[in-house]
């Protein structure tokens, strides 16, 4: 279906491309496995804070010059770091798409790390956390997410402790930096307008002479199965009362991992995983109408990452405030006994798959979105995961569902978190 | 070709006033749907702040037809969506869909404008979940921020009140109110509807006509006159307290020019420079990338009917505050002090330039600049006219633009935080 090349340079680098001729735009991304999962006490949040120094400039392109390069162009570029990657793209005109190769490939090897841009850095990377310590959204998910992870590295938020952003030197971002930004660590994916040929020589020509490194350490160790719900609440400022509601769930991998997916959508609407683009209302979900509709909550969502090991499954709402948490929750569980007890009609899995469809058609519509797909997968699953996405959740049937929820959706497989707002 | 021009443009107004604007594209099956009405929280009065805000949320909460569900019903099944939001001046609309379904996004859109039934119920469930938003927006410093921005700016000017209303204004709504708002005010006269995406240009403009074509409303009154704005004396500050919070959020600023003013480009260049460029212009190199005082710092020049804000936005560290407040105070005094240099003007003008291919990447980016053009009569070949317009402008002139609307001794400050 797609017109697609994929191949591994000899230095261990991945690279896809694919040629789209719509517009004269080129997206480029390149994907490191190293994400928050990759951190232990000490340095968590080091993923994130490397990212940041890729911006800090290298001997080639010293800070300040690069960003305004890539500016000049008229394009865009960012990045992001997540539980199990760390991702860098630029979107530009086609002609100048020569730039990204370059930068990519220069700072994959040559950021600088200056601790005085350090030591500055530490204090924009503070005030982002404490950018999200204002929401209370935030604050409990961190809550939640440490209590649903005793042993395994998700157990910390991608912007990392405080204690650790205080603390860690210029030495442990460099070591982190050189020990995971590496050729054969790495997935190069370019769609736009371009010949596939000509580009694949220009990623070798920028790309080919990086040496391998070592394989990287991986640190996650395997979380025990849980034994029993935990609980936990916040207090802090405001008027609002949150609930979250996390299921351990299984990995992208896993052959429950699409009827889990085909039960979110059912349950809480459809989740969008185009990284642009904005996704379906959910006034029609099981919950919306058992929850919302009902006035137990002001609203309600949920997310499933895929993820290389098992994350979670997350059921969040706003707690309507002509009741008590406890009531918004036990309306939720009977919605959750419901689809236990009984399997969905054959109707409802074919609507979950046509927003799928309508989904995937709305991301087909930008080129970054397209490049996107083919890192992103890339890095928990492989390319044929999103190639075959509409296929497995049109095999997912009734019963899957109904065996997914009893499996998963079990109380003592999941935390409930409370943010209780102390204003009166 | 991507830039949108004249030659794949269909434009055609109705006769009952609607202009409807069809750009196809068949790179994806599917097809986006977005618009405006001329109705806004102008009309809005003060004890009933919100009004229309709330009445344009309300069209999705049923109609004769079809109640609140049954009406998502249609649009989730088929993976398509709708959605209405009332702006200052405008109420704009906004759907998506597979190419199949584009007839019933312009069904439904019909029906919800032509016969809301705003049901007595659902108006409690809205309102309920409003004062929740207002809730949460009373705890946000960068709402906060704002909010104080737009009322030590504007004073009695309407863009100093919030299209959302209070908790106060919220709760004096009658459905009486809702009924009449819409009666009175919703029409098509001055109605724009842009369809992109993979339909013919015939097809679409038909499809609309079919829709709503019939509609009219006589009673449908011209858009209000704004008021002069007086100019500020001197600075102004606020700092509102929000307990408990772990960072500050700072706006600084003033009046800008309005989105047709003759010196609204050299003035948005020039906003390039101040706040855009790079990770952020000066604003963002002097407050986050020099003295690491913010995660985010950037300017903003918001164009629009009237005189929108021309405003420098960041978020600090509480005990940071006075120090990111005299860097940004300082850079719009160099700003207003000094033409920008040759190297930045080139830079601005070239990033300008180049990002407008990738502004025309989506559909949904294509109907903006549609909407865009004929929001503001700029002319069908707008987009294609505007790298000439751009690489023209000097810095002379964006100095002059720059001390016309921002002058460093009559700014607006607002802070919220711990």
């Amino acid at each position: 279906m797609d017109d697609l090349l994929i191949t591994t340079l000899p230095n261990g680098l991945t690279v896809f491309l694919k040629e789209i001729h719509t517009a004269p735009i080129i997206s480029h991304w390149v994907w490191y496995r190293v994400g928050s999962r990759d951190e232990i006490p000490g340095i968590t949040g080091i993923s994130h804070w490397v990212e940041h120094m890729q911006f800090k400039g290298t001997p080639r392109f010293p800070a300040g010059v690069l960003d305004k390069a890539i500016s000049r162009t008229g394009g865009t570029w960012n990045a992001f770091t997540y539980l199990d990657w760390t991702t860098f793209f630029e979107t530009m005109p086609a002609e100048q798409i020569q730039l990204a190769l370059d930068l990519e490939a220069d700072r994959m090897v040559n950021s600088t790390f200056d601790p005085e841009e350090v030591a500055s850095e530490r204090t924009v990377v503070i005030s982002e956390r404490q950018g999200n310590e204002n929401e209370p959204t935030f604050l409990l998910a961190e809550e939640v997410q440490a209590a649903a992870f005793r042993v395994h590295s998700y157990h910390h938020e991608v912007i990392g402790d405080l204690a650790d952003l205080e603390t860690m030197t210029r030495d442990d971002l460099y070591r982190h930096y050189r020990t995971y930004y590496i050729p054969n660590n790495a997935v190069v994916a370019v769609a736009g307008d371009f010949q596939a040929e000509a580009m694949l020589r220009r990623v070798e020509e920028a790309y080919g002479s990086i040496p391998a490194g070592e394989p990287p350490p991986r640190r996650a160790r395997p979380e025990p199965p849980q034994r029993g719900e935990r609980r936990v609440t916040v207090e802090g400022p405001g008027e609002t009362t949150f609930l979250q509601v996390a299921y351990h769930a299984p990995n992208a991998t896993h052959p429950d991992f699409f009827p889990l997916l085909a039960l979110d959508s059912l349950l809480s609407g459809p989740t969008n995983l185009n990284l642009f683009g904005s996704g379906l209302t959910n006034k029609t979900s099981r919950l919306y109408r058992a929850l919302v509709d009902t006035q137990y909550a002001v609203n309600i969502g949920g997310v499933l990452h895929p993820t290389i090991d098992p994350y979670l499954y997350t059921l969040h709402a706003i707690v309507h405030p002509a009741h008590r948490p406890e009531e918004t929750l036990a309306a939720l569980d009977a919605e959750i006994a419901r689809l236990q007890d009984a399997p969905p009609s054959a109707d409802e899995l074919q609507r979950a798959l046509k927003q799928a469809r309508a989904l995937f058609a709305y991301g087909s519509e930008s080129i970054s979105n397209q490049a996107f797909w083919m890192g992103y997968s890339a890095m928990f699953a492989e390319y044929a995961w999103y190639t075959a996405f509409l296929e497995r959740l049109a095999a997912v049937t009734p019963a899957d569902v109904q065996r997914v929820a009893q499996t998963y959706l079990r109380p003592q497989n999941r935390v409930v978190g409370l943010y209780l707002p102390l204003t009166p | 070709m991507t830039i949108p021009g004249p030659e794949d443009i269909t434009r055609t107004t109705l006769d009952n006033g609607i202009t409807v604007l069809v750009r196809p594209n068949f790179a994806a099956q599917s097809v986006v749907l977005s618009g405006f009405l001329n109705v806004g929280s102008l009309y809005d009065p003060t004890e009933k702040l919100g009004l229309a805000q709330f009445t344009a949320s309300m069209l999705m909460r049923g109609t004769e037809r079809h109640s609140f569900d049954a009406l998502f019903d249609l649009l989730e099944a088929n993976g398509a969506r709708l959605g209405f939001r009332g702006h200052t001046h405008t109420t704009g609309f906004s759907g998506k869909a597979l190419a199949e379904d584009l007839p019933l996004l312009l069904d439904l859109l019909a029906e919800t404008l032509l016969m809301p039934a705003f049901p007595a119920d659902e108006m409690e469930k809205l309102r309920a979940q409003w004062l929740t938003s207002l809730a949460l927006r009373a705890q946000d410093t960068a709402e906060m921020a704002e909010l104080t921005f737009d009322r030590l700016l504007y004073r009695e000017h309407p863009y100093a009140r919030p299209d959302d209303g209070f908790p106060e204004t919220i709760q004096a709504l009658t459905r009486d109110d809702v009924v009449a708002f819409h009666r009175q005010h919703y029409g098509p006269r001055g109605m724009v509807i842009a369809v992109v995406g993979a339909v013919s240009p015939q097809e679409a403009v038909e499809a609309v006509a079919r829709a709503l074509g019939a509609w009219q409303n006589p009673a449908q009154p011209e858009p209000p006159a704004l008021p002069p704005l007086p100019p500020l004396e001197a600075t102004v500050r606020e700092d509102v307290a929000i307990p408990g919070k772990s960072q500050a959020d700072v706006v600084v600023g003033a009046a800008g020019p309005a989105r047709t003013a003759p010196d609204y480009l050299p003035a948005m260049v020039g906003n390039t420079i101040l706040g855009r460029f790079g990770l952020m212009g000066r604003i963002g190199d002097a407050v986050r990338e020099q003295a690491g005082l913010a995660y985010y710092a950037y300017s903003e020049l918001h164009g629009g009917y009237g005189p929108g804000p021309w405003e420098v936005n960041a978020g600090v560290a509480p005990p940071n505050v006075e120090k990111a407040l005299a860097l940004i105070v300082a850079e719009i005094r160099r700003f207003v002090s000094e033409p920008v240099s040759a190297e930045e003007l080139a830079d601005a003008q070239a990033g300008i330039v180049g990002s407008l291919p990738l502004s025309f990447e989506s559909n949904q980016g294509v109907a903006g600049a549609l909407l865009t053009m004929e929001r503001y009569g700029l002319g069908l070949d707008y987009y294609r006219r505007l790298p000439d317009l751009v690489r023209r402008v000097t810095a002379e002139e964006i100095l002059q633009a720059a001390r016309h609307y921002l002058d460093p001794d009559r700014l607006v400050i607002a802070v919220a935080g711990p």
